[in-house]
């Protein structure tokens, strides 16, 4: 186990308020650290690069760039697209914030194969396994992945990776971006803010070709550099509720097909089923009993 | 049959709750929900076939009254002993439960029952241009209740993933009795993913009673190769070099020299049986990538001294291949009438390391070894087909089986890839987990099912919580089978 992993426990220790800064980006997503609560850096770099594995394994207080930079260089890529400089590998699981790309990458805890993390009790802790695939034991990485830090603190993460597409290319347009959802196989991306279609063809240069007609000829024509920026905060909604989004939004881009709409105002807390609520209480009451992880943090309010 | 003293009011309240159709407590059929497909027995109290979700719960209360645990059960598939009743427990048997209730097409969601089988949902999908993406070679009879239980793969989840890939929402009975939905069918739904955790659980935390899965458009094109190699070696570093050059096709399945023959006098797809190890390799998408994926394929295995690499000419033929992939299982029974698999997942650079050592133990236990496994993603299932009646034998397969495990673990490699833990893999699990690990995997199996009632005696090994064995009887510890043992 890496020594640096090691020194981030010791750091964390075992009793309490704490919480990681990362690179804050997305510092009050969920809430903000309550008074009093010490703040520690998780360590960073990059371990492995295994091209042949499909995996890298970095540690969490890495930034998303320098990931994405190290996987470059073999032709491979990770399924976070988070562009802000600062913003580490850490902090974007513990949002679990998925790419807009998700029609084609799917869910970011879908890439998580390995976590280690330090438990309330200021040990390290592995969830889930370094192969591409692993079924043993409980899979703790889904359950930690957008739990903002609060059933323990990220270290050191084993994430699968991908091929680069061999082409890529950004379409716009006023078509109908539900009309092209249906008609397209796998668009990477398909982003809509009421009245501008965004969409990302991603592949064989000669599937991205042929999709691109498909596209055009649904009035997303016209070749752009890549879509707006994104709005900072996300509401969660089924990918069909888009069409018609009555409530009050303000301005929006809408990821098509999958549901998640980027606004600029925080959304209100969600209320939870009453057992499901009582499920996060158990949880947390047995992996942080005295609530010392990221208190004030909630990840229903993400 | 008369029902044992013991067991009688649970009957009586089960039956009052069903109807008397619905609880079975005749010798036969204990004796048959006294196990799944692994080698484990159990003894169960009684047989359920609730016909929705109330029906469940019913069970769930009612078992919890009487302090008794209870094991949920799809089809009975299941490799690793996951649905063998421990504890004389109430067996909650979902197969009446197999509707597809609802298909959006647009959303690409299905809403089904946990019993509904799991090739059954992708035929009725087929008309509307729809699959769902996990096929184990079990997807004849396996439900997707189960599939979830054990977030199980199969070939085709090299691209697409495992179960719990194409799992939105479920609708479940918690241990408490209480019912309510895990996930949700939007985005991102609110809160940590307790869907997550529970797709993989192996019923140690519930039971599904309906769930939303993700739909996948079928790929409109596809190809399937089966390329020839002399050495096993040599595949396994094809295997490799694929992955390496860029592509991840949808699957790369391979076969030994044995299981190759076995399969081929079994459905007669035309495999070569003098090739060492043959690769099944099958590319999907749009058409210009699917070609450019297919020649890349061709010339890396031809580059690592594949004999020859033949495409499937049409549908026909790839189902055939496939077929013979898929009754592997089926096949070795001609060799010998037991076997007993494991499941392990290494590095997919360090197969051919691993397979080599494989073949050693074999010879030194002096049992017979076979692989038909999920190269791309490094998931070896080793089959050791044996004769139980043989003296003796059943000590030999199982350190073997501790060995192969040992190997993989060494070469980075983790116990299971999509059979689960179950009863069977329990004791490895302290190879690959600290006490630490396994204690906090037990705190979220405690704040789930603080009785331990769910299908207890599974995945943790025991000493990983106090819970499991403290909700069952005296009688029902005493058959509690000791940690180590298998058949």
């Amino acid at each position: 186990m890496a020594s640096a992993l090691l020194r981030f426990a010791d750091e964390v220790g075992a009793t309490g308020p704490v919480a990681v800064e990362g690179g804050r980006t997305h510092w009050d997503v969920g809430g903000v650290p309550s008074r009093g609560t010490r703040l520690v850096k998780a360590p960073a770099g990059v371990l492995a690069v295994e091209p042949a594995e499909m995996t890298v394994r970095a540690l969490a207080g890495t930034t998303v760039v320098d990931v994405r930079a190290a996987l470059a260089e073999v032709g491979q890529e990770i399924s976070l697209d988070v562009t802000e400089p600062g913003a580490t590998l850490g902090g974007a699981l513990a949002l679990g914030w998925s790419s807009p790309r998700r029609l084609a990458l799917g869910p970011v805890r879908d890439a998580v194969l390995q976590l280690r993390y330090v438990s309330a009790d200021g040990v390290v802790i592995t969830a889930g396994g370094p192969t591409v695939k692993n079924v043993a034991g409980f899979d703790l990485c889904r359950l930690l992945v957008g739990s903002l830090g609060t059933l323990g603190l990220f270290g050191e993460v084993i994430l699968r990776t991908r091929p680069l597409p061999a082409a890529s290319r950004w379409l716009s347009g006023e078509g109908d971006p539900f009309a092209l959802r249906a008609a397209l196989f796998t668009p990477s991306a398909l982003l809509w803010d009421g009245q501008t279609t965004w969409c990302l063809l991603q592949g064989d240069p000669a599937d991205v070709d042929a999709q691109s007609r498909v596209a055009r000829t649904h009035g997303v024509d016209t070749e752009v550099a890549g879509p707006p920026p994104l709005p900072a905060h996300r509401l969660s909604r089924r990918a069909s509720q888009l069409r018609d989004l009555d409530e009050p939004v303000g301005t929006f881009v809408a990821e098509v097909g999958v549901g998640t709409v980027h606004v600029a105002q925080a959304p209100p807390p969600v209320a939870l089923d009453p057992v499901v609520a009582d499920l996060h209480d158990a949880l947390r009451t047995r992996l942080d009993p005295s609530g010392r992880l990221n208190p004030g943090r909630d990840p229903a309010r993400r | 049959m008369t029902v044992p003293p013991s067991d009688s009011s649970l009957v009586a309240d089960l039956r009052s709750a069903l109807g008397d159709a619905l609880v079975h407590t005749d010798r036969l059929e204990l004796a048959l929900y006294g196990r799944d497909a692994s080698l484990i027995r159990g003894e169960v109290a009684a047989v359920c076939f609730p016909t929705d979700t109330a029906g469940v719960q019913a069970c769930v209360r009612i078992a919890r009254s009487h302090g008794r645990a209870f094991v949920p059960r799809g089809s009975g598939t299941g490799l690793a002993g996951g649905a063998v009743p421990q504890g004389r427990p109430v067996m909650i048997v979902t197969t009446r439960m197999d509707r597809l209730l609802e298909v959006d097409v647009e959303d690409r969601i299905a809403w089904v029952e946990p019993g509904i089988i799991n090739l059954d949902l992708s035929r009725r999908l087929r008309p509307m241009g729809f699959h769902f993406a996990p096929d184990p070679s079990s997807q004849q009879s396996c439900s997707v209740g189960g599939n979830v239980a054990n977030n199980s793969g199969g070939p085709h989840c090299l691209a697409s993933g495992v179960t719990s890939a194409h799992v939105l929402a479920l609708e479940v009975v918690l241990p408490s009795g209480e019912v309510t939905v895990l996930g949700g069918v939007d985005a991102d739904p609110a809160g940590l993913d307790l869907r997550g955790i529970f797709v993989g659980s192996e019923g140690t935390l519930g039971i599904v009673t309906k769930a939303a899965v993700r739909i996948t458009a079928n790929p409109p094109d596809v190809r399937t190769l089966l390329a020839d190699f002399v050495s096993p070696g040599d595949a396994a570093a094809a295997v490799s070099a694929i992955i390496a050059a860029g592509v991840v096709p949808a699957a790369i399945e391979m076969m030994d020299q044995r299981i190759t023959q076995a399969v081929e006098e079994y459905v007669h797809a035309g495999y070569p049986t003098d090739a060492g190890a043959v690769l099944l390799v099958e590319v999907d998408g749009l058409p210009d990538g699917v070609a450019a994926q297919a020649d890349v394929v061709s010339r890396v295995c031809l580059e690592h001294s594949a004999r020859s690499v033949r495409v499937a000419a049409d549908e026909v033929e790839r189902l055939l291949l496939w077929k013979g992939r898929k009754t592997a299982f089926g096949a070795i029974a001609r060799i010998k009438p037991n076997y007993y698999l494991h499941d392990t997942v290494v590095p997919r650079t360090r197969l051919l390391e691993v397979i080599t050592k494989i073949y050693e133990i074999a010879e030194r236990y002096d049992l017979i070894i076979m692989n038909v496994f999920h190269a791309g993603d490094g998931n070896l299932h080793p089959l050791i087909v044996f004769d139980a009646r043989e003296p003796g034998v059943l000590e030999r397969v199982h350190d073997a089986g501790g060995e192969i495990v040992r190997v993989s673990l060494a070469a980075g490699g983790v116990l299971s890839g999509e059979h689960g833990i179950g009863l069977e893999k329990r004791p490895y699990m302290r190879w690959q987990f600290t006490d630490a690990d396994l204690d906090a995997q037990a705190r979220v199996r405690d704040a789930f099912d603080p009785d331990g009632l769910s299908n207890p005696g599974k995945v943790l090994p025991e000493g990983s919580r106090c819970g499991d064995i403290a909700a069952l009887s005296a009688h029902a510890r005493d058959q509690l089978i000791g940690e180590g043992v298998w058949v």
